[in-house]
């Protein structure tokens, strides 16, 4: 177990320097750096060139990248060109705001995934089972930003039941109690959450379902169902938690999914997470702002799918017996 | 998760948990028993895809207008659908059916050219990594894992907003080249147990060429996983061009895609709901076919397949 563990998390740090590594030579590689924006035309060529030398985009490449993996060792990510900030602040004021949306949205997604995907695999090959397989294959076949469109569209302006867009109340969340300001956020955040968390439910539920099929037959099952025992604590007590295991391992592959998935739904509800301003960082072409939440975004995958695994050592005991 | 350690793909330690491995599962030395089901969901799926493929090839004459034409950019800005243009008209006056008629043209194409590019050089990475074995698989495996560990959208956000606007070849080009990852994987699982069989034993005792073992025996047992990968994928890059191209990183400005329309009317989708809601259900239809299809080509091909090969 021990090794394991020492093995798996020495294989997370290499990741994360790997990602690093391609995030710079990726960015490098790039025709232009921050200086060389054609629409601007308030800078001279000399200004420009004086602002590479501060901050040392004409040194040799090889001194640049050890600058840059000992910068970002430290936690410092480089300035935004674009908000006039380092990009290590705009993360620690933007991160909690997109790890609020993102964990929420996780729970959501495997509550609503493990759910109907049970239910599924106990009614398999029903009415009820076949209509559901086939809204998830709707769902798995929705663009993100698109879902995220239509419930901004429908919930927001034409049936204004939950508020369009943002996190907070712009003008009276200043004005709100603490009660009050935690239930303007929550509305806020059941747009973008729900949105979010359908998209990753469809690919987990279909995964239950298969693990549970997988269960049922077997004869630990049948043993259950002949001491006598209800359907309900056969599928819930004996079923349901042999066939959970697996669904644990979906958790890192959801990760990517939903960081990706951050970008474009942070962008259409204006959610000011991570997504949202790397989002505009794009369109100001800020380098530095665009690479940081790009390693930012590595790092917390990486994490994630090592706690997948180490939760997965932990929930399993034959595992935890290596 | 990403370690070709055992007990660490999913379906691997599906196995490994004993969980999976009911009664009726083979040893994995042995060949898997075959039952084609061939289900009518396969048929409708490809029927769907190849009336869509249609539609794209003869865009020019289906289309009612020049989908770049702006007739009358104060005139007809914005309209809602009419009869004159059933879909309506976009803020620079464009008719919207003849975008998309064109859009299909690039959205498809830009898919499938990049899954094509994707499956190749996935195929060729796995098979050579799975082949060779040893040392040269290990680090192979090893970059694999660092690659896998960067999610893809956030990769070709980093590159595409650095090097935008890029043409059409460019786009088709990084999102292929962003896209092999998974193939490999799959490849090189099939092909580490393909070289364990009998018959590719045989071949290389009696002295085959390992590019003709290859070739004869091993490829064309590994390119069951690759067609169902590449079915799905192709579903995936409809999807994430479009998204990319919402983002304004995607096709460039004057092409339609099913993406770019959205960036093209994204100030104010309230009042017109027409261009969010119409190239939306195009690019959904169209997925849901590729989908379909690709889920059905597994059942018809290899009903023990497990893994799920999705990444957005």
């Amino acid at each position: 177990m021990r090794r394991y563990l020492a093995a798996r998390l020495a294989q997370s740090v290499i990741v994360v320097f790997l990602v690093t590594t391609i995030s710079f030579f990726l960015i490098r590689l790039a025709p232009g750096d921050p200086f060389s924006f054609v629409g601007d035309f308030s800078m001279s060529q000399a200004v420009r060139n004086q602002l590479r030398a501060q901050f040392g985009y004409n040194r040799p490449l090889i001194e640049q990248f050890t600058l840059f993996l000992g910068n970002v060792a430290r936690g410092r990510l480089g300035y935004s060109q674009s908000m006039h900030r380092y990009v290590g602040d705009v993360m620690a004021e933007v991160l909690p705001r997109t790890l609020l949306l993102m964990s929420i949205a996780l729970v959501l997604s495997f509550a609503i995934g493990i759910i109907v995907g049970a239910w599924q695999a106990v009614r398999r090959g029903s009415w009820f089972d076949r209509s559901l397989s086939g809204v998830l294959l709707l769902f798995y076949s929705i663009p993100d930003f698109w879902l995220a469109l239509m419930a901004l569209l429908a919930f927001g302006y034409w049936l204004p039941i939950f508020p369009a867009g943002g996190m907070t109340d712009q003008i009276m969340h200043e004005y709100m109690s603490l009660g009050g300001r935690i239930r303007d956020v929550a509305a806020h955040l059941v747009l973008p959450s729900l949105t979010l968390a359908l998209l990753s439910a469809a690919g987990i539920a279909r995964y239950q379902r298969a693990a549970l099929l997988d269960v049922l037959p077997q004869d630990f099952v049948r043993t259950a169902r002949a001491k006598g025992l209800g359907e309900r604590a056969v599928v819930l007590k004996h079923a349901l938690r042999n066939a959970l295991l697996p669904v644990v391992t979906l958790l890192g592959l959801t990760l990517p999914t939903l960081v990706g998935g951050t970008f474009f739904v942070e962008k259409v509800f204006a959610w000011p997470g991570m997504g949202y301003v790397a989002a505009n960082a794009i369109q100001s072409r800020d380098y530095d702002l665009v690479t940081g939440s790009v390693i930012v975004g590595g790092i917390m995958v990486t994490l994630g799918s090592l706690l997948a695994d180490l939760l997965y050592a932990v929930a399993d005991p034959r595992l935890r017996a290596r | 998760m990403r370690s070709p350690t055992p007990a660490s793909a999913p379906a691997e330690r599906l196995a490994a948990s004993g969980v999976a491995s009911a009664v009726d599962e083979p040893p994995s030395d042995a060949v898997p028993a075959r039952r084609a089901r061939i289900t009518s969901a396969l048929w409708w799926s490809l029927a769907l895809i190849a009336l869509l493929c249609l539609i794209a090839l003869f865009a020019p004459g289906l289309a009612p207008y020049d989908p770049n034409a702006q007739p009358d950019i104060i005139g007809l800005k914005n309209q809602p659908p009419s009869f004159a243009h059933p879909l309506g008209t976009d803020q620079y006056s464009r008719d919207l059916l003849s975008r998309m008629l064109f859009g299909a043209r690039v959205s498809l194409s830009v898919a499938m050219l990049a899954v094509l590019l994707a499956a190749t050089v996935g195929t060729a990475y796995g098979v050579i990594a799975g082949y060779l074995g040893g040392r040269f698989d290990a680090v192979m495996m090893r970059l694999l894992d660092a690659l896998l560990a960067i999610p893809r959208v956030l990769l070709l956000i980093a590159l595409l907003a650095l090097w935008s606007p890029v043409p059409l070849v460019a786009l088709i080009l990084i999102i292929g080249f962003t896209g092999w990852f998974e193939v490999s994987r799959l490849v090189r699982a099939e092909v580490l147990s393909v070289k364990q069989r009998e018959y590719v034993v045989a071949a290389r005792a009696l002295g085959t060429p390992a590019l003709r073992i290859i070739w004869r025996h091993v490829l064309p047992n590994v390119l069951t996983p690759v067609l169902v990968a590449a079915a799905l994928g192709v579903g995936n890059v409809i999807i994430l061009e479009a998204g990319l191209s919402y983002l304004g990183i995607g096709t460039r400005a004057p092409t339609a895609s099913w993406g770019s329309i959205f960036y093209d009317g994204s100030d104010a989708f309230q009042a017109t709901w027409w261009i969010a809601l119409f190239p939306g259900l195009a690019i959904i239809i169209t997925v849901l076919a590729f989908n379909t299809f690709g889920g059905a080509l597994r059942d018809a091909l290899d009903p023990h397949q497990l893994a799920d090969g999705k990444s957005r």
